[in-house]
């Protein structure tokens, strides 16, 4: 199979003001694969995930040097919109964030509606299809015009979920998804990532070492600002190249 | 041992003291209401509410053309009030370090101490001069300049209480930002600043000193705003103040009327707050 | 597009306060070049011999304000603290309810309610009383008004002690609770633990809160005009009838007949507007000092 690069930085360095968050990465993503990024906190991997939709720039002086490739083409490039990237680029954070004022139904069609006015039937299809694939479609079918506040916490993170993916993005970022979730809402979610990867190409920071090695098929570790190493993940959690991530993932700090 | 008993005795003389504060401060609360339902409401009649007034000495007629002037100087006020006070209220949470979202917030509470007699002093000179007349119109320019104040405060607390996420995860779907403002964030603001809005017409409703120097008041029914108009407030500051006894009748009723406006837009701006109670679970 | 429409209702606020200044500088424009300053001075407020000053009508302001004071601030912080300290958890909310009710009432409602139900109470009850026990201080001698100074400055309190007790119940309820269990764990009864704790802790907030019902007392018009008996003089008695500038406002300008007339009118309300900017701006000065405060108490 035909490996093709889908998102690649190159030199990539953020800012806040003066303060540098990130510090000249450069990796590649290739398509059809899930990508871990580690690291203690404050070592700059949501930063990092944040610059890769545009969405650093949203922070308060926030700002970038270097480049970001999205199939081949310059993402911070001055024709290009923010907001159409973003629709190529979906993004998943932390908390749930369900908009409270609409039902289930309207969350999933949000990214839709605000692409354009699509046909009735053309959407109930679309958010059928993304409820599904974010395995939501048997809890919520009989509810999709009640409150999204409604759902537990993991039924929203999936709910979150099929948004992003009803606008059919190439790119999926995940921003420590399961950080607030219970291991059962976890683990669904983990299954979730591991199935769309089909589809997708997916990149996940995440803290916890056991779900990168679970889900991931590369791994890059950050530390302080920097991209220390990046390899397949087996690879990287076997026979480290460098120390610093050594010592990182038998647990000797962060 | 003996002091120790007179402390505790001073602590629960104190206590006293304010639970005696608590009675005094609702007290005039109480009177006040009562005092209205039964002075006022005797006087109240189909005629009170369809007629206009009839001329001092003789018995009969209504108010019907200072509801009407009230709901016209008002509901105008509010077409104006509202939509500037929101557009300012967000542009404060949207851009919160802007020069000018600083110099506006601070201008706001300086505003909304300023007293409403003032407001229609300003109004007087800048319209009613003017134009040589007095008008509703220049009374609803100057409801809504003390409005405007009050729901740009209510309204920029309550979008920075929208938590930030739901920003970040619309314009993550690719919202443009005015959108992501007005769909997402304003929407989900919404039903408090309804409640916000609510209680600022309920406030400028009960206004009675900048109408004194603009709408003037009228003994007519009049649906034309650009002329002189009747309002609850000012029938009831006329009729209290004049020397006859029908009148005195009249001021009670009216004042009943005004209150009870006032309370219902109170009422109804609390049960919007509780169904977004609700909503949030 | 969004932010031009945004940036317009902003400046809303800013170019109506500039108006607002602008415009009754002009307004006052021939009465401060008459008078200048000498207006603040000057006793005769006559407009048949177009002869203006505001000296009677700023003391008389002044004094039913402070009068209003003196009666509100301990009531409202006495309530303040009951419902923050003392009072059973299901009263709470409701003691707050009614007393913010109060403030919902409307002026006028207040002055036709002082003028048929509390003035003939504090004349027939109060007033005498008052008379006869401190009748050998100057405040309490001569004849008895109904409408009077001391008749406003009662409904006054009324009309501003739900401002003071709500912005103190606030500064109450932002001060840690540590402040409060380390005074008791010394072994303070209750109320030593507010006076030795709490008050110090909330002090210039609980400033701020009475400056701000000062701000109201001071612009107050209807009641104040409808009780206050609009008598041009300055008198000892508090039981005599008094003005004051909201009051002459509300009274003349729509029969002021003379330009003079108008723009010393209009001087007056320049005043009052510069008065109660400062006494304004200072009070949120002093809330805003403590709501910083005890942010960086509790630690940063």
């Amino acid at each position: 199979m035909a490996e093709t690069v889908r998102l690649a930085t190159a030199r990539l360095t953020a800012m806040y003001g003066k303060f540098t968050a990130v510090k000249d990465v450069s990796i590649t993503f290739q398509a059809n694969t899930v990508n871990a990024l580690i690291g203690p906190s404050g070592c700059g991997k949501s930063t990092f995930l944040r610059t890769l939709n545009r969405m650093h720039e949203l922070s308060e002086e926030g700002w970038i040097t270097g480049r970001v490739l999205l199939d081949g083409e310059d993402i911070y490039a001055s024709r290009v919109s923010p907001m159409q990237l973003r629709r190529r680029i979906g993004m998943v954070f932390q908390k749930p964030t369900p908009f409270p004022t609409m039902s289930v139904y309207d969350n999933v069609a949000a990214g839709l509606r605000v692409n354009g006015r699509p046909g009735r039937s053309e959407l109930d299809g679309v958010v059928e299809h993304s409820l599904k694939q974010a395995a939501l479609w048997d809890e919520v079918k009989d509810r999709l015009r009640g409150s999204a506040l409604a759902l537990s916490g993991g039924q929203q993170q999936r709910l979150c979920i099929a948004r992003t993916l009803a606008p059919r993005p190439e790119v999926i970022l995940l921003d420590e998804p399961t950080a607030s979730l219970d291991p059962g809402g976890t683990q669904r979610i983990e299954e979730l990532v591991f199935a769309l990867k089909r589809e997708f190409t997916i990149v996940i920071v995440t803290h916890n070492l056991q779900q990168a090695a679970r889900v991931s098929d590369t791994t890059s570790f950050f530390y302080m600002g920097t991209m220390v190493e990046t390899g397949a993940t087996r690879q990287l959690f076997t026979t480290p190249r460098e120390a610093r991530t050594e010592a990182y993932i038998t647990g000797r700090f962060g | 041992m003996n002091r120790r008993v007179l402390r505790r005795w001073v602590s629960n003389g104190m206590v006293g003291l304010m639970i005696l504060a608590v009675i005094v401060a609702v007290l005039p609360l109480v009177f006040i209401l009562l005092n209205l339902v039964i002075k006022g409401a005797g006087s109240l009649s189909i005629a009170f509410f369809t007629r206009v007034p009839v001329p001092a000495g003789e018995t009969g007629g209504g108010v019907a053309n200072a509801i009407v002037g009230t709901l016209l100087i008002v509901g105008t006020a509010s077409l104006v009030g509202v939509p500037v006070g929101v557009g300012a209220g967000i542009y404060c949470a949207e851009y919160p370090g802007a020069r000018l979202a600083k110099l506006t917030r601070f201008l706001a509470d300086v505003m909304n101490g300023t007293p409403s007699i003032v407001v229609g002093v300003f109004a007087w000179t800048l319209i009613v001069a003017r134009v040589r007349h007095f008008s509703g119109l220049a009374g609803s320019c100057a409801l809504a300049m003390l409005m405007i104040p009050m729901v740009m405060r209510t309204t920029e607390e309550l979008i920075r209480l929208v938590p930030h996420s739901l920003r970040e995860a619309a314009l993550a779907l690719g919202y443009p930002r005015w959108r992501t403002s007005l769909a997402i964030v304003l929407r989900t603001a919404l039903p408090g600043i309804v409640t916000g809005s609510l209680l600022s017409i309920a406030r400028i409703a009960g206004e009675t000193a900048p109408l004194l120097l603009t709408a003037l008041g009228s003994q007519y029914f009049s649906l034309d705003i650009t002329q002189p108009m009747a309002a609850l407030p000012l029938t009831v500051y006329q009729y209290a103040t004049g020397p006859y006894e029908e009148w005195h009748r009249f001021a009670w009723a009216a004042a009943l009327v005004l209150i009870l406006v006032v309370l219902t837009l109170s009422l109804l701006a609390r049960l919007a707050t509780g169904r977004r109670f609700t909503l949030n679970g | 597009m969004f932010r031009v429409a945004l940036t317009i209702a902003a400046l809303a606020i800013p170019i109506l306060l500039l108006f607002l200044l602008l415009e009754l500088h002009s307004g006052a424009r021939l009465a401060i070049s008459r008078y200048g300053l000498g207006f603040v001075t000057g006793s005769t407020w006559d407009p048949v011999a177009e002869e203006f000053g505001a000296f009677p009508l700023i003391a008389g302001t002044l004094l039913s304000s402070f009068l209003a004071l003196l009666i509100a601030v301990p009531l409202s912080l006495g309530v303040a603290i009951y419902i923050t300290e003392f009072a059973p958890r299901v009263l709470r909310q409701p003691i707050a309810f009614l007393i913010e009710l109060l403030a919902a009432i409307p002026s006028v409602v207040y002055g036709l309610w002082g003028i048929y139900v509390l003035i003939p109470i504090l004349k027939k009850f109060v007033f005498p009383v008052l008379r006869s026990g401190l009748g050998f201080l100057p405040f309490f001698q001569g004849p008895i008004y109904g409408p009077s100074m001391l008749s406003a400055s009662i409904i006054l309190a009324i009309m501003i002690m739900p401002f003071i007790m709500s912005v103190a119940r606030e500064v109450l309820i932002a001060v840690p609770g540590s402040q409060r269990e380390a005074a008791l764990a010394l072994g303070a009864t209750r109320w030593e633990a507010v006076m030795s704790a709490i008050i110090p802790y909330a002090r210039s907030g609980i400033l701020g809160a009475i400056i701000l019902g000062l701000g109201r007392a001071l612009g107050e018009t209807m009641a104040v005009t409808m009780l206050i008996g609009n008598r041009n003089a300055i008198s000892a008695s508090l039981f005599a009838p008094g003005y004051t500038m909201a009051a002459v406002i509300a009274n003349e300008f729509s029969e002021a007949a003379t330009d003079l007339h108008f723009s010393a009118l209009a001087y007056v309300a320049f005043l009052l507007f510069l008065v109660t900017v400062l006494v304004n701006a200072l009070a949120r000065l002093l809330i805003w000092r403590v709501a910083r405060g005890s942010g960086g108490g509790k630690g940063l």
